[in-house]
């Protein structure tokens, strides 16, 4: 599902995020990205959701070739992905429902099946009560959750979250991942960057841990 | 029922690109945008308002120019020239003459007054009546009034005229009716000065929408960002926008319209008393329907225009971070 081969990611500065990196994601894998802050999880995220281009080396994800992806068709290429973001990035001037339709509505998906969408995302993250609320008026467990909901609304094959739980208490750290391990058992491709290594290790999923840009050796995990 | 649940959320989207759901998406922005408006009606109305005065000045500056036309235009048939004829000429000789003329392809009809009919007229039309009856002779001519016919043009016109300036009998010619002329060309110069400054105008809106439109962009930075993050287009970010942007140029066109109609409102009924002094009575034209669709026609095309080259020219720097 994900292909990187030698990529390395230079910042106009010169310092180096990731160096030569070789990494491999399989369909219907659910993975663990670990490492200390700078260790390049973030960009790592960032070179699949094509927000960045790689230096040098190929990012292949679901068969497509990144570097072929050229900027028009980089919104297409976004929708194929589910993004879930450390501090959700959800809009505050609508509902809960309204931001779970947003990438429906982009997607051009009818009213009708958007709604029933809508429904059945937010059910899955145990928020349907509260689809008519604003998302500012829930906790922060909550936001984060219906972040996952619009996520997974268009039923991407392949999710990636940039530390989904760097917010949230133990208890709701769990919640959340229960949450992506169930997609997981429907075949949905997982990669998560987290430094929750304890919570991590309780779900025994494969883990993976970038230093300084690259893959530490030796710690991979299944 | 969580199974079933999740096998709905996960069937893949059917990219319906059925006509109707895109009309009914684009319908349910136009009014999202709408609503964005109405929800600071203050500023909203205070742009609309700049648009509205923006596009009423050209219109009502129009109106009073078509309104001068149509009445001048009444004026037009009275072009007529008195051609002074030699004051030793008999009034046999002068009514021969008037004949001949009157035989022109050029000329409608020649009307002869005699040197003592235009006394007499004079006498009574003056009030100098008894000096009058002072004088041993008449100093006046006989005279020719002269209707070039309908076939000329304004160069053939001036060609009779020369031509009958030039005849031997012709003391001189006078045309009394040559400020109508002068009239409409002031008119012509003023329709083209209002053209001018009517792009000008249409200038400055694109600006004031732009920059408002950047504005609103800049607001909605965040959440542009978190669009695009999940896939939207440039020109799915950018719709709401020129939305916003229609809405500016259709309220603005209508209330420079409903401005306009008011101040003819205002001003009819002193028409109507200068019509009186006049003796004449005077309809005061409004705008025509069509007038309106391009009054419309204009604004929206400007909002349009102001909210795209906003849009095209920020919305492609907004890129997720």
């Amino acid at each position: 599902m994900i292909h990187l081969e030698n990529v390395t990611k230079r910042f106009p500065g010169g310092q180096e995020a990731l160096s030569g990196l070789d990494l491999s994601v399989d369909k219907g894998e659910m993975v663990f990205v670990t490492g200390h802050s700078g260790a390049g999880k973030s960009t790592l995220l960032r070179l699949i959701a094509l927000i960045e281009r790689p230096s040098s080396g190929q990012v292949v994800v679901d068969g497509q070739n990144t570097s072929r992806v050229r900027r028009r068709k980089i919104p297409d290429y976004r929708r194929q992905i589910g993004m879930v973001f450390q501090d959700h990035k959800l809009l505050y001037d609508r509902s809960v429902a309204e931001n779970v339709a947003l990438p429906l509505i982009i997607a051009g998906a009818s009213h009708r099946d958007a709604g029933r969408r809508v429904r059945a995302a937010l059910e899955q993250v145990s928020l349907l009560h509260k689809e008519k609320q604003n998302p500012e008026t829930l906790s922060a467990g909550e936001q984060q959750r219906v972040g996952i909901a619009r996520a997974i609304a268009s039923r991407p094959k392949l999710l990636i979250a940039d530390e989904p739980t760097g917010n949230l208490d133990p208890d709701l750290s769990l919640e959340v991942m229960r949450v992506f391990r169930r997609f997981n058992e429907f075949g949905v491709t997982l990669l998560i960057a987290s430094h929750d290594i304890a919570l991590i290790d309780r779900l025994g999923c494969r883990r993976i841990e970038l230093q300084n840009g690259r893959l530490r050796q030796g710690v991979e995990s299944e | 029922m969580t199974a079933t649940r999740h096998k709905e959320a996960t069937a893949p989207v059917r990219s319906s690109g059925a006509l109707s759901i895109w009309v009914g998406r684009h319908f349910s922005m136009a009014g999202q945008s709408l609503g964005r408006l109405l929800k600071q009606p203050f500023a909203s109305l205070m742009i609309i308002l700049v648009i509205a005065v923006t596009l009423a000045l050209p219109a009502a500056l129009n109106l009073i120019v078509k309104n001068a036309a149509a009445v001048s235009g009444s004026w037009e048939n009275a072009l007529d020239f008195s051609v002074f004829l030699d004051r030793a000429l008999s009034a046999s000789e002068a009514e021969s003459l008037a004949r001949l003329i009157e035989k022109r392809a050029d000329v409608a009809n020649v009307q002869f007054i005699t040197a003592e009919q235009a006394l007499e007229e004079f006498k009574v039309q003056s009030g100098f009546g008894n000096a009058m009856d002072q004088l041993s002779q008449n100093p006046l001519p006989h005279t020719l009034v002269v209707r070039p016919s309908a076939a000329n043009t304004s160069e053939t016109v001036i060609l009779l005229r020369e031509e009958l300036a030039n005849l031997p009998e012709t003391d001189f010619v006078q045309v009394d009716t040559e400020w109508v002329q002068r009239f409409h060309a002031i008119l012509d110069i003023v329709r083209e000065a209002i053209l001018i400054g009517s792009i000008l105008l249409g200038t400055a809106i694109i600006v004031i929408i732009g920059n408002t439109i950047r504005l609103d962009i800049q607001n909605r930075r965040e959440e542009i960002e978190v669009t695009k993050l999940i896939g939207a287009s440039n020109a799915f970010v950018r719709r709401p926008f020129l939305w916003t942007g229609f809405w500016y140029g259709l309220l603005g066109g209508l209330l420079a319209i409903a401005l306009v109609q008011y101040g003819v409102y205002l001003l009819q009924a002193p028409i109507a008393r200068l019509a009186g002094l006049y003796q004449s009575g005077v309809d005061v034209l409004t705008f025509e329907l069509r007038e309106i669709g391009i009054i419309i026609g204009i604004g929206v095309f400007l909002g349009l225009t102001g909210s795209w080259s906003a849009a095209a020219r920020h919305m492609r720097r907004i890129e997720p971070r």
